[in-house]
C-alpha cells in the first residue's frame, strides 16, 4: 500500500462522510455545507485521476456556482437555523433497506465483472486537446452537442428569470390584505384607475 | 495510481449514488431533494472519468460527457431553484406534501 492509495481511500472516505452527514443532518444550511465538502472531495478525486480540467471545472461549477445559489435560496425561503423534520421510522427502514439492497446489488455486479481495457496508453486529458475536440466537426467532434449546450443554458437563463420574476399585478385584482367588501365603493376617481378600459364597477 | 483497481473507484461511485438515493427518499424539504441529486450526478460523473481513465484512455469520450453533465446539472440547478422561489411565493412553504394542486 503506497501512498497513492493511501490518499485513495483518505479522500474515499472523505467524500463519503461528508455526503453521508449531508443527507442525514436535521439543519438545512449544515446539509448545504456538507455537500460543499463532499463535492470538494469529488474535485480532490479528480485531481488524483490526475484529469485536472475537469477538477477545476468542478470545483468552479459546483463549488462556486451551484451549491452559492443553494445556500442563496436557503437564505430566500427559510430560516437556516430550523430544524427540518425527521422522516418516520417506517419510511426510514424501507428506504434504508432499498438503498442497502441497491449498494449490495451493484457491488456483487461490479465485483465479478471482468474489465477489459482496451488500449495501455495512458490518459492525456490536455485542455487543447479537449478543445480542439470540443469544436472540431469531424467523426469524433463534439460541436453539434456544444452548440446544443449553449442553446439550453440561454433557454434555462431566459426561463428562470421568466420562472422567477415577481409576477405583474393583474388589471382589475386587489392589492394583497385588501378584501372585496372592504372597499368602499366608486371612491377612485376615473382618471386614475389601473386600466381605464374597464368601468370602475367592473374593477371591484 | 495503478495500485488501486477500477472496482474500488466504482465502489465509492456506487456509494455515493445509494447515499444521494436515500436522501430523495428520507428528505421532505425540495431544496435538500435537488442537494440529493448533485450528489447522483456526481457519482455519475465519478463513473465516466474512471471508466475513460481505466479502459479508454487513448480517446476523451468520458471526459465530455463529464463536460456535459456538468453545465446540465448546472441549468437543471438554476431552473429548480427559481421553482423552488416562486413555490415559496405562493405556498409560504416548500414541503414537498404542500404542493399537491396537480396531483391526481
Amino acid at each position: 500500500m503506497n501512498a497513492s492509495a493511501i490518499i485513495f481511500y483518505i479522500l474515499s472516505a472523505f467524500i463519503l462522510g461528508a455526503a453521508l452527514l449531508s443527507v442525514t443532518t436535521t439543519k438545512i444550511f449544515r446539509a448545504a455545507i456538507w455537500l460543499l465538502f463532499s463535492l470538494i472531495g469529488v474535485a480532490g478525486l479528480y485531481f488524483w485521476m490526475q484529469v485536472e480540467f475537469i477538477a477545476a471545472v468542478q470545483i468552479v461549477v459546483y463549488v462556486g456556482g451551484i451549491v452559492v445559489l443553494i445556500i442563496f435560496s436557503i437564505f430566500l425561503t427559510q430560516q437556516s437555523g430550523s430544524e427540518m423534520i425527521r422522516p418516520g421510522k417506517k419510511q426510514l427502514i424501507i428506504s434504508l433497506l432499498a438503498v442497502l439492497f441497491g449498494t449490495a446489488f451493484t457491488y456483487n455486479l461490479i465485483q465479478h465483472y471482468q474489465f477489459t481495457p482496451t488500449s495501455s496508453k495512458p490518459l492525456a486529458a490536455n485542455v487543447s486537446d479537449i478543445g480542439l475536440q470540443m469544436l472540431s466537426t469531424t467523426e469524433h467532434g463534439f460541436v453539434l452537442p456544444f452548440e446544443v449546450v449553449s442553446m439550453l443554458l440561454l433557454a434555462s437563463m431566459i426561463g428562470c428569470i421568466v420562472i422567477a420574476m415577481k409576477a405583474p399585478a393583474v388589471p382589475g385584482s386587489l392589492p394583497e390584505g385588501f378584501e372585496k367588501d372592504e372597499l368602499p365603493p366608486l371612491q377612485l376617481p376615473k382618471n386614475i384607475l389601473v386600466n381605464p378600459v374597464q368601468p370602475a364597477e367592473e374593477i371591484m | 495510481m495503478n495500485t488501486i483497481p477500477l472496482t474500488h473507484i466504482l465502489f465509492v461511485s456506487t456509494a455515493l449514488f445509494f447515499i444521494g438515493m436515500y436522501g430523495l427518499f428520507t428528505r421532505r424539504n425540495i431544496i435538500t431533494m435537488l442537494m440529493s441529486i448533485e450528489l447522483i450526478l456526481n457519482s455519475v460523473n465519478i463513473n465516466f472519468i474512471a471508466f475513460n481513465k481505466y479502459l479508454h484512455p487513448a480517446n476523451l469520450d468520458g471526459v465530455f460527457f463529464t463536460i456535459f453533465i456538468i453545465a446540465i446539472a448546472a441549468a437543471e440547478a438554476a431552473v429548480a431553484i427559481a421553482i423552488i422561489i416562486n413555490l415559496y411565493r405562493n405556498h409560504k412553504s416548500i414541503d414537498i406534501e404542500d404542493a399537491a394542486e396537480m396531483k391526481y
